[in-house]
């Protein structure tokens, strides 16, 4: 059987290296793979621009100036604000979102599907938005303790969905067999559900400390200085100084401290379901008495969070009266963000598929490299990215400064990770086998994954096109920093005349930003649902 | 072999001479796999396989999981390209050297372990999915026909069309996937275990059925199983694959009652193996002397019955005491222990004419109540056994 002679040809030595053997002309790796390969490098080289810029201008600034501008007593004011904002904010927000998350999924609460979704809902009002409106209700707001109430009101959301999301999925049984082994419902919260909410926790609160790090406009409004509301201060004074470069690479530090901080406690057990069989229903630990402290604790969360930003923008709309609603003056601000959300979207999902079809249907160490640089990306701030992007295109290639092209290539590398995400799982619903199925009905490979792959990804793909989309409305820094002379996007309008202290003409703005906001919202959330436990 | 093949003798895909009686015995060679090789990075998946299935005829490719099976049967449908060897279909090579044709130019039917259906289309679609309308007649209303037959031709009722797979049961979804095969009416079907995640009635029914329609249809059939009984009932060529090698291909009798060698009659059923002295076509052991068709050797080897072959009689010469057993309902496995023979019983030195001795071996029987632990039961062994070398060893 091992009479590998037989084999006739015109090579006869392939046949002694049977790892390269026969190679010849075949098309090998099959179906543009390769292409795809280069592609993806080129996207994850082109997305490590940001953080190549802070590592070269570190550099290339000198160690004593460098030294001399980052152990500076500004730096350490800054460090010290940003430090605690993170450390009080991130707690506080797990506590709101698992506390939420675990009212609405595990007990007798009542409206809980209404809960469910209104918890979500403050993340249809950007921070900036959030800010301008407590500042409109209590003018006397600043400092650490303003920033840690309206970060925690603006970011709570993002822990609820994800551990929502998890606890709708994680299967009671485990819970059952805690009971049963005699742990009361305290304790089995304790020491079985909430290791189980440990990657929804430590991934939520990965993303509310990078959003802390990355804000702008909400903590400008209430002038508490953090270094990226510092570092736009210095752009804005010497447009490019080292100085401003120095604080951004404290930044970049900052934040990839907090993904190795997060990589650490997420840890490496398998939390996925073990075992066959349809899962049972959730038993709800019924509340009696404490059903109205669960209310109303819930009614105050949402009125502070959700109820009053809508309330004072609402109220600065009447008392602005109809002269804040010129046409003219909205309506180029409205179709140009809505023109830069679609190309961006469009944009950032076509260039996320090459590596999203790497990682599923080629694992190995090169499509995890590319997760990893993607890994990185995902936690530049916009700030980093903008002076990155201005700095690059101004000194190699200067015709690209103040383009729509820079401006999009700037929300593709920064919204790359949502729709990766989203491709991603919507890609593993499309196993190679049905493709395989296609050709072997007849179909070319070309033909066969459009209409089998291509179709059956769209929908994800769709999805994340639409959290790109609502990432792009309400971006505010990059924006500031890269946007054409003449380019006014809803955030930006909102940006300046609040600003200017027209409170009444910003609300037209804000008030467009939460509507294109708000089913774009109920989509994440309805979204987390599915991917859960994936 | 004469017309499409002069220069192909049939020994030279055999595993060993001594099963040459499992040739297939076709003249018509539709798939023929030469000395094909595959490797996976640092891995030697398939190690040089050589396969010929006849036109018209059922092959089962029958290993435990990890044998490279799938592999080949990827090769054959061409998802992949052999390292080494070459695959042709009707006398043409589509892989080798200098040759290729791709997946969707081979004409093969394939279905997969789940079916493959695509979620995103309905029953009827998945069906006309590899069909095209301006080749049939009637156009769409052609189409819509076809489908229909081709339901009616799995047992599925034509109105099904309309609905989604997930709608479907999990027989119901590997009988679309068949009819979707079907479809373009290849000539060479390849089914990639198709029946292993269905449970175990639904499993036997549609295997029956897959088989009426693909031998009503005329279509040569490979199957890939790791599931013995079911390539020993489908198939009428039975390949055994070990290791990346084919270890022997034949008919279901003959590689079920004459395996090529040990871990081949351990893979295909139950297998009492004892040590035994050859002498002619004569082994003894402490069943007594049983014949051997064919022997492989003299003097000491090991002898392998199936456990069927030996029955409970009263009349029969050897004897067993029942050590303990096992109730499954229709039959009751019974373990026994073989007498020692009475002169090495006797502290003698062990004599070469009786190599074994106090064996403990595996039987069924019918009757659960006959056989309490303890008990002494007469035994008879049936028919011939196979006699392996004694340097192999599982």
């Amino acid at each position: 059987m091992t009479n590998k002679l037989a084999v006739p040809g015109p090579s006869g030595d392939l046949t002694t290296d049977t790892t390269t053997a026969g190679r010849g002309k075949r098309p090998r790796p099959p179906f543009g793979v390769s292409v795809v390969s280069i592609i993806a490098v080129l996207i994850a080289l082109f997305s490590l621009v940001p953080l190549a810029y802070v590592v070269f201008m570190t550099a290339s600034t000198g160690w004593d100036t460098a030294m001399a501008l980052i152990f500076r007593p500004r730096v350490g004011e800054l460090l010290l604000n940003t430090v605690l904002l993170t450390v009080v904010t991130v707690p506080l927000c797990l506590v709101l979102g698992v506390g939420g998350a675990w009212l609405v999924e595990r007990t007798s609460l009542v409206g809980r599907k209404w809960w469910a979704v209104l918890l979500a809902a403050p993340l249809a009002i950007p921070a900036f938005v959030n800010s301008y409106a407590w500042v409109s209700a209590v003018p006397s707001l600043g400092g650490l303790w303003s920033g840690v109430l309206i970060a925690t009101l603006s970011y709570f959301p993002l822990v609820y969905i994800p551990a929502a999301a998890t606890l709708s999925r994680l299967d009671p049984a485990i819970e059952q067999s805690a009971a049963s082994l005699g742990l009361g419902a305290w304790r089995a919260f304790f020491r079985v559900v909430l290791p189980q909410l440990r990657i929804a926790m430590t991934g939520g609160g990965l993303l509310v400390a990078l959003h802390l790090l990355a804000e702008y406009g909400a903590f400008a409004m209430i002038r508490f200085d953090t270094f990226t509301t510092a570092i736009m201060v210095q752009y804005q004074s010497t447009f490019n100084g080292t100085a401003g470069n120095m604080l951004a690479s404290v930044l970049v530090f900052l934040c990839l401290i907090l993904l190795l901080v997060e990589v650490r406690s997420r840890g490496s057990a398998r939390y996925a379901r073990i075992g066959s069989g349809a899962q049972a229903r959730a038993l709800r630990l019924p509340l009696h008495a404490y059903q109205l402290p669960a209310q109303l604790s819930l009614i105050a969360l949402t009125g502070l969070a959700f109820g009053l930003p809508l309330t004072f923008v609402l109220r600065w709309i009447v008392a602005g009266g109809p002269e804040i609603w010129a046409a003219e003056e909205f309506m180029p601000a409205l179709l140009q963000t809505l023109a830069y959300g679609l190309a961006a979207a469009v944009a950032t999902t076509v260039v996320a598929f090459p590596m999203a079809y790497l990682a599923v249907r080629r694992p190995g160490w090169f499509s995890k490299s590319l997760e990893l640089s993607n890994y990185i990306t995902s936690s530049m701030p916009g700030i980093v990215v903008g002076l990155a992007f201005v700095t690059v295109s101004i000194r190699m290639v200067p015709s690209m400064y103040q383009t729509s092209a820079l401006l999009i290539a700037a929300y593709v590398l920064l919204f790359l990770p949502r729709a990766l995400v989203n491709i991603r799982s919507g890609l593993s619903q499309a196993p190679k086998e049905l493709d395989e199925a296609a050709q072997v009905l007849g179909k070319p490979p070309l033909l066969a994954f459009l209409r089998v792959t291509l179709r059956l990804t769209a929908p994800a793909a769709a999805g994340g096109a639409a959290l790109v989309f609502l990432g792009i409305v309400n971006e505010l820094t990059a924006t500031l920093l890269l946007s054409p002379n003449g380019t006014r996007t809803l955030a930006t309008e909102f940006w300046s005349k609040s600003s200017e202290i027209d409170y009444a003409g910003a609300a037209p703005y804000a008030l467009l930003m939460i509507l294109i906001s708000a089913p774009m919202t109920y989509l994440l959330f309805q979204q987390s649902k599915k991917v859960a436990g994936q | 072999m004469t017309d499409v093949y002069p220069s192909r003798e049939a020994p030279s895909r055999l595993p060993e001479p001594r099963v040459a009686a499992s040739v297939a015995t076709s003249t018509n060679s539709h798939l023929e796999i030469d000395a094909v090789t595959k490797n996976f990075g640092p891995q030697a998946v398939l190690k040089g396989v050589n396969l010929s299935v006849a036109k018209g005829g059922t092959t089962a490719i029958v290993g435990p999981s990890g044998s490279g099976k799938t592999t080949l049967l990827r090769l054959i449908a061409g998802f992949e390209h052999p390292d080494t060897g070459s695959i042709s279909l009707n006398g043409s090579k589509v892989a080798g050297e200098n040759a290729w044709v791709p997946a969707h130019k081979r004409h093969v039917g394939y279905v997969a372990q789940d079916g493959a259906l695509f979620p995103h289309l309905t029953v009827g679609q998945n069906i006309s999915f590899g069909l095209d309308a301006t080749q049939l007649p009637g156009g769409r209303r052609g189409v819509k026909s076809r489908v229909g037959e081709l339901l009616e031709m799995v047992s599925l009722d034509p109105a099904m069309a309309k609905r989604r797979p997930h709608q479907l049961s999990g027989g119901q979804q590997q009988r679309v996937a068949l009819a979707r095969a079907l479809a373009r009416k290849p000539a060479l079907m390849l089914l990639d275990e198709p029946f292993s995640a269905l449970d175990a009635g639904l499993r036997v029914a549609t295997r029956r059925a897959v088989a009426q329609v693909l031998k009503d249809a005329g279509v040569t059939t490979i199957l890939v199983t790791h599931d013995q009984a079911e390539a020993l009932s489908f198939a009428d060529q039975v390949a055994v694959m070990r290791g990346g090698k084919l270890a022997q291909i034949g008919n279901p009798f003959v590689v079920y009652t004459r395996p090529a060698d040990r871990a081949t009659a351990e893979f295909l059923g139950d297998a009492v193996i004892l040590d035994a002295w050859m002498e002619g076509s004569l082994a003894t052991c402490s069943l007594g002397g049983i014949p051997v068709r064919r022997p492989p050797a003299q003097g000491r080897v090991q002898l392998m019955l199936r456990p069927e072959q030996i029955r409970i009689s009263e009349d029969g010469p050897i004897r067993g005491t029942v050590v303990d057993t096992d109730y499954f309902g229709p039959e009751t496995t019974v373990r026994l222990q073989l007498p020692v023979p009475p002169v090495l019983a006797a502290g003698a030195i062990p004599d070469h004419r009786y190599p074994g001795g106090g064996e403990i071996i595996t039987i069924r029987h019918w009757n659960a109540s006959i056989a309490r632990p303890g008990t002494e039961l007469r035994l008879r062994v049936v028919g011939e056994a196979v006699a392996f070398p004694m340097d192999e060893q599982p």
